[in-house]
């Protein structure tokens, strides 16, 4: 089974859950993928032996001026103008070329070839026995991020059977391409204008793409009615509620695992897992 | 010479556009003859990005020498130079007449790099 972690608003405490499920989650091994390569940060909470590191990049067109007839065929092809035409001489703006290699395809003088631009790093860490952490990094100035969480996907093993994804924040491109091809998505939220506000736009993307998914309310206590109302309205499977509780924060802080550290919340993780896999199961029996 | 100015409008007396990329038009006045063409950039109005290089493209092929436009980010400004383009900065309200004046009397400043970021 493959499970993403996802929400709209960043800071909901996907890592938290995704961190916490990927201790007490079964059947094991349990393989954690984080997503967030913008920021990833599970690393820091889970930390492990370093046993891969994979420098990652993308092709990008370069020209060749001795052969370019500067006809701008290059440059009429690019979706994102990644190529600038002026008189002989083309312009390449690696930031903007999503590697798709049409310029090289349409450049009737075979003038451009592809050539690598390293965007980030892909590390894997062997947490415990039972389980791997895989995380990307995008390099500082770089913003194309789903070249580089495709990467790290690729390098899941197909052979673990339970895989958990903590993705980026958001409803773009990044989180589009962290939950393809997932079973299930966990969407974190808060009670909170904020919180149920992009919650909406996550549920929209996620329903867009047809992908079973259900709601849980972390930080819960906060009365904010809205959020229940909505997910009342919209008949969202809620998998649980975890409480406010300044210990969370506590242990966050220290880089510490709430579900080691403190009472109760082992037994909110397990019921959310618990739910899940029946939201899943109930899926499949349908 | 031609000169490229950026605008909102349709004649000399229309408003200076301050944005380079996402002007809606530009005008490419002649300073022999007086004369001026209006030129449309709505694609480059509404492109999700590529904006100012795109405008810059477009304004290289009407063979122009300079630009007076309001601020110039750093793709834009990377095409005007290589296609031999210089760029002079006018801010505040300025009809594209009063920017030409301003620009024959030398009152003016050539940018020598961007001066704003992307996306600006």
């Amino acid at each position: 089974m493959i499970i993403a972690v996802a929400s709209g608003k960043g800071g909901t405490g996907k890592t938290t859950v995704a961190v916490n499920l990927a201790f007490v989650a079964t059947p094991r091994p349990v393989q954690l993928l984080d997503c967030d390569v913008e920021e990833p940060n599970a690393h820091l909470f889970l930390g492990g032996q370093p046993i891969e590191k994979k420098e990652v990049s993308v092709m990008i067109p370069s020209v060749d001026e001795g052969k370019c007839s500067g006809c701008e065929e290059c440059s009429n092809f690019c979706q994102f103008k990644a190529l600038v035409v002026i008189g002989k001489t083309v312009l390449v703006f690696p930031e903007l070329c999503h590697s798709c290699g049409g310029c090289r395809l349409v450049c009737p003088e075979q003038a451009i070839t592809e050539v690598p631009r390293p965007i980030g790093v892909v590390e894997t860490l062997q947490v415990r026995d039972d389980l791997t952490l895989i995380y990307g990094t995008l390099s500082i100035g770089v913003a194309m991020a789903p070249p580089l969480i495709r990467e790290v996907k690729a390098l899941a093993s197909r052979e673990v059977p339970l895989t958990i994804i903590d993705c980026p924040p958001g409803t773009s491109c990044p989180v589009v391409e962290s939950v393809k091809g997932v079973d299930v998505i966990l969407l974190v939220t808060e009670p909170t204008p904020f919180g149920l506000h992009d919650l909406t736009l996550a549920v929209d993307t996620i329903r867009t793409l047809g992908i079973p998914f259900g709601v849980v309310i972390n930080k819960a206590g906060l009365n904010y009615s809205p959020l229940y109302d909505y997910l009342e309205k919209e008949k969202i499977p809620v998998l649980g509620e975890i409480p406010e509780d300044a210990a969370v924060a506590k242990a966050y802080a220290k880089g510490e695992l709430p579900v080691y550290s403190v009472p109760g919340y082992r037994a909110k993780i397990e019921e959310i897992f618990r739910n899940l896999k029946a939201l899943v199961n109930g899926l499949e029996k349908m | 010479m031609k000169i490229a100015i950026t605008t909102t409008g349709n004649d000399l007396n229309s408003p200076l556009c301050e944005r380079f990329g996402r002007t809606p038009r530009f005008i490419v006045y002649d300073t022999d003859s007086g004369s001026f063409e209006v030129f449309d950039n709505s694609v480059n109005l509404n492109a999700p990005q590529g904006a100012g290089l795109q405008t810059a493209q477009n304004i290289a092929r009407q063979g122009v020498s300079c630009v007076i436009t309001g601020h110039c980010g750093p793709k834009a400004f990377t095409v005007l130079q290589k296609a031999g383009i210089k760029v002079f900065l006018a801010q505040g309200s300025m009809t594209v007449k009063e920017a030409i004046t301003a620009f024959n009397e030398g009152k003016l400043q050539e940018a020598q790099s961007p001066d704003v970021e992307g996306h600006w």
